[in-house]
């Protein structure tokens, strides 16, 4: 078994309002940011899973997502694995 | 014969005596089930209350739907005990599937407390079955997270089943076709975001959340004595 790194990203499906990322929008042109557009909040998940290999990771920490880090009626989500280095 | 009632609690529910208090006045027996019990539901309806159940940590809802409690209520649900879940309660049962859908930060970013007037739109729930059509009835929000929705196939079955059992008269929250609440597809699950809890006595300002429960309570009987 070795221990990799997952970065989760979770954001809203597409078609799926993002009030938090509307409303920061809207606040930016009262800095005098009048160029931005399209800003959209994400959540970040970090953990460390131990498996037998990078695809074994994959796969379960994309089931934990469908479970429960994500809500598939509404978010999409983004894993990356990466190997860390025996302890 | 008074209906037995029993009121869920998660750590970080805040409703749950509020519940329990409207249904005596209504003059049901109520009773508290802790998040962790989960023997079968032996009381006669179910109630999952307002607040912030497990810190509303990830998302509303998220962690407890998985709940020791949460296998019992599925199984009572399934079988046709009625089941209302308010505010956070509604999230909870969203995120547990018991109805579609999700709800979502308030449009605006704004936690809305205040009263709101709700439209009976479905008699097809245990909580609007006994109310006319298009009856007006003040019921207070309390919520940041209310703003209901879900894909268009979804909302197309909704409508197309009578599944949407109240809207907004005004949009507070910018939810979906101003759903203030929806029911599964055999009525004896509906959630709601409002609080009809808090309008049973005239003290409170209205006491039009007697007639919700009072259909519910009504309902609940029914599947008792079936």
């Amino acid at each position: 078994m070795a221990r990799y790194a997952a970065r989760i990203e979770i954001s809203h499906l597409p078609g799926v309002a993002d009030p938090q990322g509307a409303t920061v929008e809207r606040a930016l042109p009262a800095l005098g940011y009048t160029n931005v557009t399209e800003l959209k909040i994400a959540r970040s998940i970090r953990l460390v899973v131990e498996a037998a290999d990078v695809t074994s990771a994959h796969i379960q920490v994309s089931e934990m997502c469908e479970r429960i880090l994500a809500n598939p009626v509404i978010e999409a989500y983004e894993v990356a694995i990466s190997q860390l280095a025996a302890p | 014969m008074s209906a037995r009632i029993g009121v869920i609690q998660f750590p970080g529910t805040n409703c749950e005596l509020d519940a329990v208090h409207a249904c005596e006045v209504l003059g049901a027996s109520a009773e508290l089930l802790w998040h962790r019990e989960s023997s079968p539901i032996s009381v006669d309806a179910v109630i999952v209350p307002g607040g912030f159940a497990h810190g509303d940590y990830l998302r509303t809802g998220a962690i407890a739907r998985f709940s020791p409690v949460m296998n019992a209520l599925q199984e009572f649900a399934e079988a046709g005990g009625p089941v209302v879940g308010i505010c956070n309660g509604f999230q909870i049962l969203c995120e547990a599937a018991m109805l579609p859908g999700a709800l979502q930060k308030n449009a605006g970013m704004k936690f809305r407390c205040e009263m709101s007037t709700l439209v009976v739109a479905s008699q097809r729930s245990v909580l609007t079955a006994d109310i006319e059509l298009g009856a007006e009835l003040r019921i207070p929000i309390n919520h940041f997270e209310g703003n209901y929705t879900c894909d268009a196939a979804t909302l197309e079955q909704l409508r197309g089943d009578d599944r949407i059992v109240l809207r907004y008269l005004e949009n507070p929250n910018g939810s979906l076709d101003d759903i203030a609440g929806i029911c599964n597809d055999t009525g004896n699950v509906v959630g709601l975001m409002p609080h009809p809890e808090r309008a049973c006595e005239s003290v409170l300002g209205s006491i039009d959340g007697a007639a919700l429960l009072g259909s519910l309570l009504r309902h609940a009987l029914i599947t008792a004595t079936r």
